[in-house]
């Protein structure tokens, strides 16, 4: 099959797997379960097929219609998309993997709605990856937010129910309100919002109105969680916890840092708004972020909640490696996605783990728990020190480049911020680890839980390991993520 | 063209008049309404065939009995009016195809034959005001219209219906006086009726204030027609209390009409031989149009009918409308233009829907609404898509309206911006007042669930999600509006300096 074909059949798969969940969860729960796990795998083997194109430095695109003039919905495969699709694709076969065992385990209402609007959420993920131009990338965007509500107003209480109307709210607001004019007014200057190589800014607009742009775009990708729009994402805590590892730690989320980065080097142009003055603040803002999270972490009880606050510091290490303007930062940008993602993913699984074998979900009653869920505690462990940045885990390749970047840049606010942030991840991490592994238990007596569900165990065991994994084997992420940056200065 | 096609343009009137005056005599339970649909149905056939023909050939000209155009009766269909055309013959095909069940239930056997006249009148009378060429005409069929609109809104069971369509009633007719002032004055000045000539004769007139004041008269006489804040105030009540299925009808045309008459006579009439005309025409709509922007929608937020609610949304899109002509350019009328269709599309899916949940539910009040997600998911899943259309979601027929109305308010530079932000304010209050719904439906527990026996009928849910669907199609694929709306504002502007 040619590229072309395989682009569309990405976007595709996951709408007709959604079609073949709803009518399979009317003949039996196993039968959907495998129609989901099929259509992973299939998207899986059809994104993953387009890498050799792609690390062969093909480029394949196809535009499906002319919407209005000049204004396409048009797709095309560059390295940092290939790169967020082949991510995302991997992990929801995990993750479907975990979904069985976290909601059979728990019981949860309305299942087949749950694996239909995932596979629909991951058909818009796919658009957002491989859009080829700002409009196409705009669409999927939205459809991304509109079909992960019902996961997150999944349990559909009323607190759940408003939860969600802040998720949904925050992010259509500045969606609508700040993305869409930015959206309108690039291809008003432009005429057009092509993803290409160098920007198309240049040369268009110019002065303080190149940092306003930038703000509707950095402000209006809400799902980049830049504060102060990051309210969303904590308030999407209340989805199933498969819904907040996938969703709210690697699809949706990473759809926002990967747009941002996606505008930063193909709207903007990243030589372009190194020398443009009025773009300086974003790297502050960034910084902001990450410092300003993390410290509302270390005073988190949740501990969903507590990764919550870590993922929006680590969303903003993207943004503010994006925003370093150095080649060697932006190709750490790219790593980070992927770092953050493994790492992200464990903590969630672990959590959701935690959740269904014990019922917990307050930090302080995970005194202990590392002898009564040792594979879960370990991958727990893994995945915190990769946020951390602990050698041998994912999370300190990505940091190393996002460093040497700043370094290359002599940006000191950017290398003062992730020092401080490390100290700041370690410091509400390694409590927890503390606790877990070398506190006694307190409540022994009503304790008498092991492992969750295996489906559950065996998901966050694989994800832990592609977190050490992908310190020895980035080989791949680097080389999509230098080509990004190959004709940059 | 020759045979009967050559006549297409009268027969657009003609089909339903005829049609209108037959179906009073038809008392047998159902065959009204069959007469009805299919002299509804026909009249949408015209109406696309006159369409592709404007397409293909440009406008097209009829002389009512081959009399000569000043002096005869002159009938004219271009690139707007058979953008209208479709919406309204489209409207009433809509609402009469799937509406059997709901008019069944709303309208006493015995009278049904007389709304069903009333409502082919009213659709002769929107139909006549889209393809007449001259003034009067264009008042009769408004008169027409409006007369067969207000049995139509008073003909359902809800006695609150009456006091509002009292208050449409003198309302509408100040509106219609203002415009026959307005029109009287200009004949006395140059002798004709027929607009193409009385733009030419405009130009030689000496003394311009009687001309001015007649603008005055028909601008403000439309708006009352057309809805535009602050002379609104019909509008909601009477959208409110009238049968579902005649809201959805009305909804989708009536006031659309009456905008295209403006449009019609500022750009057309009174642009190119005013002086100044143009800059007051921009100055003192585009504000109002600003205002009903705002207040329609921050109404609606807090509107506890879903009628009123939508009815108050109406008031904001012709805002939109309203926007698009004031600024003046191609690309702001085309906006404006292209929002007609599609809000006609939306807004009447929505009503579609409200008439569906209306036979299930006890009422159309947020509270009659609790948990009817899951009563009705297949009308509840045409609601959202009609709803995210209206805010203008991508992908829906909504969303390249706003595209194209942002796009046009950019095109001003920095004085653009506050109309952008007006839009997106506006676009977000419209997230706001349809996703209270949307919480409603889908997570309030119902106080009585499952007592009605009722169910929708399945052409209600077939055409609705037909409907819901063209959302989709005219915001994946808007070639047909957009060319349409592109030739109508080229054509509008041609007549500027």
């Amino acid at each position: 099959m040619n590229a072309e074909a395989t682009i569309l059949l990405a976007l595709t798969l996951p709408l007709a797997g959604a079609v073949g969940i709803a009518l399979a969860g009317r003949v039996s729960p196993n039968l959907r379960e495998a129609v989901t796990l099929v259509t992973a795998a299939g998207l899986a083997v059809a994104v993953w097929s387009l890498l050799p194109v792609v690390m062969a430095g093909g480029r394949p695109g196809v535009t499906v219609t002319e919407l209005l003039p000049g204004v396409e919905i048009a797709f095309s495969v560059e390295p940092l998309g290939m790169l967020f699709a082949a991510l995302a694709s991997g992990l929801w076969i995990v993750n479907s993997l975990y979904s069985i065992g976290y909601m059979r385990g728990n019981n949860e209402q309305h299942q087949t709605r749950f694996y239909v609007m995932f596979a629909i959420s991951l058909a818009a993920t796919m658009g957002v990856a491989f859009a080829g131009n700002l409009f196409t990338l705009f669409v999927f965007y939205e459809a991304l937010t509109l079909s992960t509500y019902p996961l997150v107003s999944h349990k559909g209480d009323e607190k759940t129910v408003r939860s969600a109307r802040v998720y949904l709210g925050i992010l259509l607001t500045t969606s609508i309100g700040l993305f869409l004019p930015a959206i309108i007014w690039t291809y008003t200057v432009v005429g057009s919002g092509d993803f290409t190589p160098g920007g198309i800014i240049e040369g268009n607009i110019d002065g303080p109105a190149i940092g306003l742009l930038l703000g509707l775009f950095v402000f209006g990708i809400g799902k980049a969680a830049v504060m102060p729009v990051q309210r969303w994402l904590p308030a999407a805590m209340v989805a199933p916890t498969p819904v907040s590892a996938l969703l709210h730690a690697v699809a949706v989320v990473k759809a926002g840092v990967f747009t941002v980065t996606k505008v930063i080097v193909y709207i903007f142009g990243v030589d372009f708004l190194l020398a443009a003055p009025s773009s300086d603040w974003l790297l502050y803002a960034a910084a902001f972020t990450i410092i300003a999270a993390s410290v509302v972490a270390l005073r988190q009880q949740n501990l969903k909640r507590l990764l919550a606050y870590s993922t929006i510091a680590q969303l903003s290490y993207v943004v503010m490696a994006a925003a370093v303007l150095k080649p060697l930062a932006e190709i750490g940008a790219a790593l980070h996605m992927v770092a953050h993602a493994f790492g992200k993913i464990t903590l969630f699984f672990a959590a959701g783990a935690i959740y269904v074998a014990a019922h917990k979900t307050e930090i302080h009653q995970l005194r202990g728990i590392g002898w009564r869920m040792p594979i879960t505690m370990t991958a727990f462990t893994i995945g915190a020190l990769s946020m951390i940045g602990v050698p041998p885990t994912g999370g300190f390749v990505s940091k190393w480049y996002i460093l040497a970047g700043a370094f290359a840049a002599e940006n000191y606010v950017a290398l003062f911020t992730i020092i401080l942030s490390t100290v700041l991840n370690a410091a509400y991490f390694l409590p927890i680890i503390y606790m877990a592994w070398f506190m006694p238990e307190t409540e022994a007596a009503a304790a008498t839980h092991g492992e969750a569900p295996w489906p559950a165990v065996l998901a966050l065991a694989i994800t832990a390991m592609l977190t050490i994994a992908f310190f020895f084997f980035h080989g791949a992420a680097l080389e999509l993520g230098r080509q990004v940056v190959e004709n940059l200065s | 063209m020759n045979g009967l096609a050559q006549h297409l343009p009268a027969l657009q009137v003609v089909v339903p008049m005829l049609v209108a005056a037959f179906v009073v005599l038809l008392r047998p339970r159902g065959l009204a309404w069959a007469a009805c649909t299919v002299a509804s149905v026909l009249a949408f056939g015209i109406a696309v065939e006159l369409t592709q023909v404007v397409l293909g050939a440009g406008p097209v000209t009829y002389l009512m009995g081959s009399w000569p155009a000043p002096y005869g009766i002159e009938l004219r269909v271009d690139a707007l009016s058979a953008l209208l055309l479709l919406v309204v013959t489209g409207a009433s095909v809509f609402a009469l195809v799937s509406g059997r069940q709901s008019l069944d239930a709303q309208i006493e056997v015995e009278r049904q034959p007389y709304f069903f006249a009333a409502w082919l009148l009213a659709l002769a009378g929107l139909s006549g005001i889209v393809v007449a060429a001259d003034a009067f005409n264009i008042f009769v069929f408004m008169e027409i219209s409006s007369l067969a609109s207000y049995v139509l809104i008073a003909g359902g069971p809800d006695r609150r219906a009456l006091p509002s369509v009292f208050k449409y009633l003198i309302m509408g007719t100040i509106g219609a006086t203002f415009y026959l002032i307005g029109v009287g004055l200009i004949y006395m000045m140059t002798g004709t009726l027929n607009l193409a000539d009385m733009e030419f004769r405009i130009h030689a007139v000496a003394e311009q204030n009687p001309i001015l004041a007649a603008a005055g008269f028909i601008t403000v006489g439309l708006a009352l027609k057309a809805a535009i804040f602050p002379l609104h105030v019909w509008l909601p009540n009477a959208y409110t209390y009238a049968p579902h299925m005649a809201t959805a009808f009305l909804a989708a045309c009536s006031t659309k009409v009456s905008l295209y008459v403006l449009l019609r006579f500022d750009f057309f009439v009174f642009q190119e031989n005013l002086a100044g005309h143009a800059f007051q025409f921009a100055a003192y709509l585009m504000p109002l149009a600003l205002l009903g922007i705002l207040v329609g929608s921050a109404v609606a937020m807090f509107e506890k009918n879903v009628k009123r609610m939508l009815a108050f949304s109406s008031v904001a899109q012709i805002g939109y409308m309203m926007l698009g002509a004031s600024l003046v350019t191609v690309a702001g009328l085309t906006a404006g233009i292209v929002h007609i269709f599609n809000h006609a599309l939306a807004k009447g899916t929505l009503f579609l829907a409200v008439a569906a949940f209306a036979m299930v539910a006890a009422g159309v009040r947020l509270d009659d609404l609790r948990g009817i997600a899951r009563r009705m998911p297949w009308t509840f899943g045409a609601f959202i898509v009609a709803g995210l259309s209206l805010i203008g979601i991508p992908g829906t027929a909504g969303f390249v309206s706003k595209w194209y109305l942002i796009s046009a308010a950019m095109e001003l530079g920095p004085a653009g911006l506050p109309l952008v932000a007006v839009i997106l304010i506006s676009s977000l209050m419209a997230v706001v007042y349809i996703w209270r719904i949307v919480e409603v439906a889908c997570f309030a527990k119902a106080a009585d669930e499952g007592t009605s026996a009722v169910s929708v009928s399945p052409a209600l849910i077939t055409i609705m999600w037909f409907a819901a669907l063209a959302n989709i199609y005219f915001g994946l694929v808007p070639e047909l509006p957009l060319t349409l709306s592109g030739a109508a504002a080229a054509e509008l502007l041609d007549h500027l300096p």
